[in-house]
């Protein structure tokens, strides 16, 4: 479960990027988060990995409290919690199968495991035939499911996605989108930032509305309410 | 730490040298310029710290007899002398002996012209050649000879022993100031070298971050480029100077062949045997420091 207690965060001494934010995540859950540019999404987002401290209030993930994680324990932390990209973040000199061995490789698995188990998340994002193929070959959907496919090799209970249909022709975003689906149907809990709003209306997931740092809006899944 | 991310880190760090190889050839150079000259300076000062210890073991105090004093009278002396502490070993030398071995060394090849002399001209030159146990006890023992009744001169020859001292402390301090400039040259390349490194790899860096790589890890590669950096910079010029070493000193030997003992080279083997892994300590050490100095400053993980 995740969990936001009163959590603020400013940059500097002017207007806080959130405002006492308090929310609840279980797990498995599939959530939206919506809002205008510099609303504080992404700022969420790095608070929940740990890239950022909140100015004041408690953030909890799965019992642990991440204020007292130690930093030396945060990439343990980190290895719980995928991550996806509006740009993708690709390694450009390394081809499909590097990067997403990359992020086993990463954590120290030993090379004979990760060639077990690289083909069958490079076929869940249905990339198989093109594992071979560098990030400027692949295009901006395919080039997201490699990204996916990375942040869920070390297989963590928590997907997190910045943006990830961003740079996306409607098409692309669809497939990302489903895909995101399957993997919360697998189990992981999966948060979404995202602007695409039809999207968001059509897949009628729960939906968290950020504004001005403030949450101004949090709808049940299945609610039809957002759709104004 | 696993064995997988050791190896890890030893592949990243050589990859981190390939994708940056014109800043770690410098870098190299560099190194290498240092730890030469560091060899030649260390060659140098062994080679005649070890002409010091000869020349001081044969320091010697010549001591010559007035005239018309009889070879009894001047062993009578000499069994005086001998009695003194500081004294570690006498040679007498009679006239006769000093006289051959004149002509041995000046007449050589044309004996026939020494024969011209009916009579020795070395006569009055029977000598003492007095060798001390420790040369700074050296004015002490002369003093006493010169209040020797029977004594017309005393000779000393320390100063081959401490012209040599003496310019190997003047060469100490030159070589540690431009070695100390050096390898601040050296240490400012490497910093250059990874800070380019952590440039080029900043977003791999904060992607493996992301996913849980430990600050190990991201380290660890530029650490290895350093020492890899220092290792093959100092081993180079060390086979260099070791090559070269056997060549100068048998060319020198041969050149100066008249100079004789005094160019007592030491042997390669006793030479390297402490060049080398002092070399190649400083060499990895500054590469380590380097790298470690640097990635404190850009690398705040
Ligand atoms: N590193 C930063 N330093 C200062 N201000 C920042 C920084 N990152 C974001 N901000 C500010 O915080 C606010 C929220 O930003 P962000 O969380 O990126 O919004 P969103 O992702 O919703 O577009 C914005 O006003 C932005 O300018
Ligand atoms: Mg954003």
């Amino acid at each position: 479960m995740i969990k936001l207690e009163h959590v603020s965060k400013s940059y500097s001494a002017g207007i806080p990027a959130l405002n006492d934010v308090s929310l609840e995540i279980e797990d498995g859950e599939f959530v939206f988060i919506v809002g205008d540019s510099g609303s504080g999404k992404s700022t969420m987002i790095k608070l929940l990995l740990k890239e950022l401290e909140p100015s004041a209030g408690t953030i909890t993930i799965n019992g642990k409290n991440l204020g007292r994680i130690r930093r030396r324990q945060i990439p343990k932390f980190r290895r719980n919690i995928g991550v996806v990209f509006q740009d993708f973040r690709l390694l450009k000199d390394r081809n499909v199968y590097e990067n997403i061995a990359f992020a086993q490789k990463v954590i120290g698995e030993p090379t004979r495991n990760i060639k077990k188990k690289v083909p069958s998340f490079l076929s869940m994002v249905g990339l198989a035939a093109k594992y071979r193929s560098y990030p400027k070959e692949l295009s901006g959907g395919e080039q997201q499911r490699v990204a996916i496919a990375r942040a869920l090799i070390n297989e963590p209970s928590i997907l997190l996605a910045d943006e990830p249909t961003g740079n996306l022709d409607n098409n692309n975003a669809w497939e990302i989108m489903k895909l995101l689906e399957e993997v919360n149907n697998r189990g992981t809990t999966v948060i979404v930032v995202t602007h695409n709003m039809e999207i968001v209306k059509v897949m009628k997931k729960r939906v968290i509305t950020v504004q001005k740092g403030v949450i101004v809006g949090d709808s049940k899944a299945g609610d039809t309410a957002y759709e104004n | 730490m696993k064995i997988n991310t050791f190896f890890y880190s030893i592949q990243q760090g050589f990859k981190n040298i390939a994708r940056n190889s014109m800043f770690s050839l410098a870098s190299m150079a560099t190194m290498a310029a240092c730890i030469f000259m560091f060899g030649i300076f260390y060659i140098l000062v062994f080679n005649v710290n070890a002409m010091v210890q000869d020349a001081e073991e044969s320091v010697a105090i010549t001591v010559f007899f007035d005239e018309g004093l009889s070879e009894d009278e001047i062993k009578e002396i000499g069994k005086e002398i001998a009695k003194r502490t500081e004294v570690r070993e006498m040679d007498f030398v009679s006239a006769e002996e000093a006289w051959e071995s004149f002509k041995e060394v000046y007449f050589e090849g044309n004996e026939e012209y020494a024969s011209g002399f009916s009579e020795n001209p070395l006569a009055n030159s029977a000598n003492y050649a007095i060798y001390l146990k420790d040369v700074s006890k050296q004015t002490s023992l002369v003093t006493y000879l010169e209040s020797i009744e029977g004594i017309r001169d005393v000779k000393q020859s320390q100063s081959v022993a401490e012209t040599l001292t003496e310019f190997n402390k003047i060469l100490s301090i030159v070589s540690g100031g431009i070695i100390a400039i050096l390898l601040c040259v050296a240490v400012f390349l490497i910093n250059n070298t990874i800070t380019v490194g952590i440039a080029v790899r900043r977003e791999e860096i904060a992607i493996m971050k992301l996913i849980g790589a430990t600050d190990y890890l991201v380290r660890a590669p530029f650490i290895v480029e350093g020492i890899i950096i220092g290792l093959i910079g100092a081993a180079a010029p060390l086979v260099l100077l070791y090559v070269l070493y056997d060549k100068v000193v048998l060319y020198v030997a041969e050149k100066f062949a008249f100079v004789g003992s005094l160019l007592e080279f030491v042997s390669p083997h006793t030479l390297f045997q402490g060049l080398v892994p002092i070399g190649l300590l400083l060499g990895v050490g500054i590469g380590f420091l380097g790298s470690i100095w640097t990635i404190r400053k850009h690398l705040k993980v």
